[in-house]
Parts: C-alpha cells; structure tokens; sequence
C-alpha cells in the first residue's frame, strides 16, 4: 500500500518520491505529519509515484448560493480534493452576491458541513459587483472573507477601487483583481487578432486587460498596498506586473492552465468548450505566461475554475456563457502540455500550485516537516487517462480537454490532516 | 464533401469541382439528382435570395424541401436551437440549410444531426454558397480567376460576406483589397491573405469594384464606427465618377441606394448583380449535388 491507514482512522503513511529527490514515507498522525523516514519500497520509485505538497487553488466558482444546479460546496470541493487540492478560494460572484456578512456566515456554515477540502470564500468589494459603493469591507474581514474581489468584473471606478485599497490597512486583506476595460471588451468573444477577423467575432484585445492592469498597479503602488491580479492573459499585462513589482509594489499574480497550453488557434473550431473571459490569445501571450511563471512573476496558478449548465453551452459559440472547468484537470493538463514536453520542470509547476498561490493569498502555506498539519498529494507521473464528461465529481463538465489523453494522475489528497481522496 | 460550413474548409480543387458542377447545371430542365431526398432550409434570419434559392435549386434537382423560419415557429415559444433541430432531424432530412444570427450555429448543428449541413450565413462569420456564386459571376464575366483583382469596400466588420469571400478569392489566385473605415476593418484580417486600407483611391487598380452593404442597425449614434451615415457615403459611397469606364460592380444585395451604392452604379451596365442572383441558382444546386451525390464529377456526365 502506497497510502496505508496504518489499522487506525488517524493515521496514515504515503510513500512516494519527492520531486527530483529521495523516496519517502511520511506518517500523518491526528492530522500532523509525525515522521518522515527514508522510503522503504522500491515501487514508489518504480510506479514514478511522486509524493508533493497539496495544492491550493485561489479561484474557483463554486456556484453556491444561487446556481447549486451548476457546483455547490459539497461537489466543488470533491472536485477540488480528486484534483489534488488542500485548499480553495470561492468567488463571490454568485446570486445573491457574497456582499454582507449575513450571506458570507451562512456559506461559512454550509462548508463546515459538507465541504471536503477547506474553502475559503472571497467577498465582493462593491455591492452587487456594481463598483459605486463598497461593502462592509471590515465587517465581511470580521466575518470571514478570505480576500476580497469583484471577479467577473472589474472595478470599474478608480475612486472606489482608491478607497477599497486604503481600507485594505483597517481588514489586512488583499484586493483581487479581474483587470478588464469595458468599453474596449464590449460584446467581445474572443481575442481580437487574426483569429477574430477570421470568424466574425467581436475582440476583447489584449490592451483592454493591460490598460487596467496598468490603472490598478499605479493606484497598489499610491496606497502601498497589496494586490493580486487574477487570470492574467496578456503578454502587456505580465511586463506591467513585472514593472511594478521591481519598483517595489505588492503585486502577484495568477495564470490558469487553459491560458498556459492554449491558444486563440483553438477557438476557431467554435467549440463552446474553448470560450472563457479572459479569452485565450495568441502564442506570444502563451510564451509570456509561461516565462512570467518560471521566473516567478507569476506566482501562482488558478483554475478560474468555471461550472456551467449543460444546456448552457449547448448553443452556438456566439451564444455560449464564458467559462470553463479545471480543478480536477489542472495537475494532469499541467504535466502533460508543459512538463513532458520540457517547457517546464515539475518542481515549478508544483510550487506554483501550492505554496505559490497560498502566499499570494496570504493563506497558510502547505509544508512538508515533522509537526506541520498534513496537506499532501501522491502523482502517478505513469497514470494516462482519457477526460470524459462522465468522469468528474463536478457537477458541471465544461471542460476544455473533452476527449483528450492526459498523463499524471493525482492518487491520493490529504487535506489538512485527512485523506479526502485516494 | 460531407457539410459546406466555411470557404475555409474547401480546397482550390473542392472550388473547381462546384463551380464546373454548377456549368453543368445551367439549363432549365429539372434533374433526378435528389429524387426522394429531403432539403430542410432552416433560417433564423431575414432572406431573400438565400431562401428562396436553395428552395428552388432543391426542386430543380427534384428533391422535396421545406423553409422553417424562427418567426412563426416554436422558437417563438422559446425552443431552443438543439430542440428545433433534433425535431427537424426526426424527417430525417438528408441536408439541412441553416442561417443563423449567432456565429457558430452550423457546427452547431452538425454536432446534433446525421445530415449534411450547409451554412446558410452564421452571423458575421460565413456565408460560403455566397462567395461560390461570386466566383460563378467572375470566371463568366472575366473568362478566368487567377490573377483577377478585386476591390471590396464598405463594412468589412460586419460582414460574412466579405470574409468568405476573401478566402474564396485567395484560394483561386485572385486578389483582393479591402477598402473601408478604419474602425470597419478588422484587426489581423490581413492574415486571410488580402491587403486592407482606408484609401477609397485603392480600387482604381481593381477589376471589380464588390460593394458591401453598410448595416444602417450597426451606425446607431454612440456606436462611432464612422462619425454619421452621410459621411460615410461622402468618402465611400460609389459613384460613377469614382469608377473607371468599364470596370465591373458587384454587391451582395440588399442594396441601400444612396449609401454605400449610387442607383446610377447599380443600375448601370457594368453592374453584374442580376447576374449574382442567378447564378445564386446553379452554385446552390451544385453544393446540394456534390453533398448527396458523393463523387459529383463522375455523375455529372450522366445528368448534364
């Protein structure tokens, strides 16, 4: 047994090869890594078992209250737990919106229920997503909220944004950012360029995301606090992140898997599968990310993870709501697109999904040492398995990878402290 | 072939095969080529031409058909695309039409039924049978295609007519300039292989002058495309003095006289746009053909 219960309910050992190093058997007791000892079987080694810190996912949309059909707490977080995940942060884009304390307790509540992985939840920074008034800011940090964002949206108004910024210094919680200028996205599809012109589409261009991830660092780096720019997708984007944060401004940021391995190319068989905001853009933009998430100005990576109703993207491109799924994809896609082929080692990818987005998000990062609570996740770097639509905990299957095979399977989770899948 | 969704999808060969196919089917006598088959035309947009063409060419090569429009049927009642054709498909249709308001709505369809799809026009996407009968309409007026030059002005954005049309052209060795507002241009369009410019003089080198029909519901105030309609026909608007004698005119229809076309243009001698609607005829049966009849080349010889 490569995850043996060791004849109790609290305690447990995992063997596997830490990444680029020595095979190891660590036991979880109470919920608390107790040992970690030499790797006494050889088959960990053999079935190229890799033995990682669990991964925390800074962007997910859980659905709930609102859309239950769609994710709710309790699929969510098994979707989260199968994809390797020991942490997670909802956002609060759902109806009603997550605005005051008394919706943000009552999701709180339902997740000490039944979610499987811890959730955090993020709250909204002005009411209703509408950026005219903000929320009860310290009330909504008192009761809870992890960070705070208007995801899905950006912030429309840099005087509101200014004020939410300088109540950072009373919550201490980070801003999350959608970086999206309206008027240059207006009925967009996809990315403007050679792809768009092509197919008809109206083009959200990569200056309309840059031009306010432009606005919204000057403004981080007047108030001196910190922020963190979600999804980023424009090549313009990461040099602005990279500017800011060599002139010293608390800036980090996140990329999701589809914007790594894909681009606008893949939209053009009109596969509602492939539409997401921000829209997926050229090679140059890819070659960016990927090189902005090497040298670490790209912390952290997030699913944006995206659950729709099947008859939703059941219509025509043009019809087709924005979003895709990812939580329980992310690692295999990962390994399969970028580190296989050699665009990326296996020890960044794993950084970047879990102690990277845990320090962006300022939540506790996961540790491998004697006395840390155990977040943990087995890879079988071997396992190759084909995406089906049947084959997810998610309530939802929007997945960009239908029908593809992947390599890299995730074995087993433990999330603080408890084996939730495997 | 097995569906006709986009001139992209078509080979320099496939063009050849539907354009001599369409020759061969000039002629007035109705044809067996789709005896006992079923041509469904579902149109979810206004048509003229369109509708009624494939209409008649299904009949013409006598095969039952019918037109679904959306206004009048159950999409009033709020079904949804994937309902009204896995209902349709029930007939089991063996071609089903489609013109759609939203871009991607064929490949749409051909995920949900067996039969062969054709796009009809896919909101600012593609309209393929539109730019084939265009290049029915230049091989007759000009005897070839390779290295033919042909100006397209007006509002390209908007336009499934013009990127179709662009690709067709391309393939056949044409070559084609685009002439518009700059806000009417797409971005990266230059990439389908055609040059693209704000300069009206352009299509002095051109031999055919192909005129876009400017979308009055897309020139609303606020919307800044160009700063008004009278401008816009100030500086693009084509007049016989901004053609030279002889040189040919082409437009989609519908026409907006007085906007992007002058009456005296479009009614005048070198206007081949009778011509266009007729040949809207013979290039739709060809498509039909080709698509039920596999190996059209082969059968043409016994029907034609």
């Amino acid at each position: 047994m490569l995850v043996c219960r060791n004849g109790r309910s609290d305690s447990l050992t995992l063997e596997g090869r830490l990444p680029g190093e020595r095979c190891v058997a660590v036991t979880v007791q109470d919920g608390f890594i107790a040992r970690i000892e030499p790797g006494g079987s050889s088959r960990a080694v053999r079935d190229n078992l890799v033995l990682a810190l669990a991964f925390v996912d800074p962007h997910v949309h859980l659905r709930t209250p609102g859309r239950e059909d769609e994710e709710t707490i309790a699929s969510g977080t098994a979707a989260a737990a199968a994809g390797g995940y020991c942490a997670i942060l909802a956002m609060p884009n759902t109806d009603p919106v997550v605005d005051s304390a008394s919706v943000l307790r009552g999701l709180l509540e339902t997740a000490r229920r039944e979610a499987v992985v811890p959730v955090g939840f993020m709250a909204a920074i002005s009411r209703s997503l509408e950026g005219e008034e903000l929320t009860e800011l310290g009330e909504l940090a008192d009761a809870g909220a992890a960070a705070f964002t208007d995801d899905g949206r950006p912030v429309r108004s840099a005087g509101l944004l200014q004020r939410a910024l300088q109540y950072g210094a009373v919550t201490g919680r980070t801003l999350a950012l959608h970086c999206e200028e309206p008027t240059l996205s207006r009925d967009a599809h996809v990315h403007e360029g050679a792809v768009s012109a092509e197919l008809g589409l109206a083009g959200y261009p990569s200056v309309g995301e840059s031009t306010m991830v432009e606005r919204d660092l000057a403004l981080a780096a007047y108030e001196g606090r910190p922020v963190h720019l979600m999804h980023l997708s424009a090549r313009e984007s990461v040099e602005a992140l990279a500017r800011a944060r060599d002139a010293g401004v608390q800036a980090t940021g996140e990329v999701t898997p589809h914007h790594l391995c894909l681009t606008d190319l893949a939209v053009r068989d009109l596969d509602p599968n492939v539409k997401m905001n921000p829209p997926l853009r050229t090679e140059r933009d890819r070659q960016a990310l990927l090189d902005a998430l090497r040298d670490g100005t790209i912390g952290a990576i997030a699913t944006d993870h995206a659950p729709h109703a099947r008859e939703e993207k059941d219509v025509p491109f043009e019809a087709a709501p924005f979003g895709v799924t990812g939580l329980e994809t992310a690692f295999a896609a990962l390994y399969t697109h970028l580190v296989e082929p050699g665009l990326l080692t296996l020890e960044t990818l794993l950084e970047r999904m879990s102690a990277g987005p845990a320090r962006a998000l300022k939540l506790p990062e996961p540790r491998l040492e004697v006395g840390a609570r155990a977040n943990l996740v087995l890879l079988d770097l071997e396992a190759e398995w084909t995406v089906t639509t049947e084959g997810f905990r998610s309530r939802s299957a929007n997945s960009w990878l239908l029908g593809e095979k992947l390599h890299g399977a995730v074995v087993a989770t433990v999330a603080d402290g408890r084996l939730v899948h495997g | 072939m097995r569906h006709m969704l986009s001139i992209g999808d078509l080979s320099r060969e496939d063009i050849e095969r539907l354009l001599g196919t369409a020759r061969a089917l000039e002629g007035p006598d109705p044809l067996p080529v789709l005896r006992g088959k079923l041509v469904l035309n579902v149109f979810y947009e206004a048509s003229t031409r369109t509708s009624s063409s494939f209409e008649l060419a299904a009949k013409r090569l006598s095969g039952s058909t019918t037109t679904v429009r959306s206004s009048g049927s159950s999409t009033d009642k709020g079904e949804s695309l994937k309902d009204t054709v896995l209902t349709l498909s029930a007939y089991e249709p063996d071609v089903i039409v489609i013109r759609h308001p939203q871009i991607g709505a064929p490949a749409f369809v051909v995920r949900l039924t067996d039969a062969h799809v054709v796009n009809a026009g896919d909101g600012k996407h593609q309209h393929p049978t539109q730019a084939l009968l265009d290049l029915y309409v230049l091989q007759e007026a000009f005897g070839r295609l390779e290295g033919l030059h042909v100006a397209i002005v007006g509002d390209v954005l908007h336009s499934r007519v013009a990127r179709s049309l662009v690709q067709a052209l391309r393939l056949v060795g044409a070559h084609t300039t685009l002439v518009g507002p700059p806000a009417l241009l797409p971005r990266g369009i230059e990439q389908l292989g055609c040059e693209a410019t704000s300069e009206l003089g352009a299509i002095a080198a051109a031999d055919v002058v192909y005129v876009l029909r400017m979308q009055r519901e897309r020139m609303l105030p606020g919307a800044s495309y160009v700063p008004s309609l009278r401008e816009y026909g100030a500086r693009w608007g084509i007049t016989p003095e901004r053609l030279r004698p002889g040189q040919k005119v082409m437009h989609p229809g519908p026409m907006n006289r007085g906007v992007e076309i002058d009456a005296r243009v479009a009614d005048g001698p070198d206007s081949l746009v009778l011509r266009q609607v007729r040949a809207g005829l013979v290039v739709r049966m060809a498509v039909l053909h080709d698509l039920v009849a596999a190996g059209a080349a082969s059968r043409l010889g016994a029907v034609a």
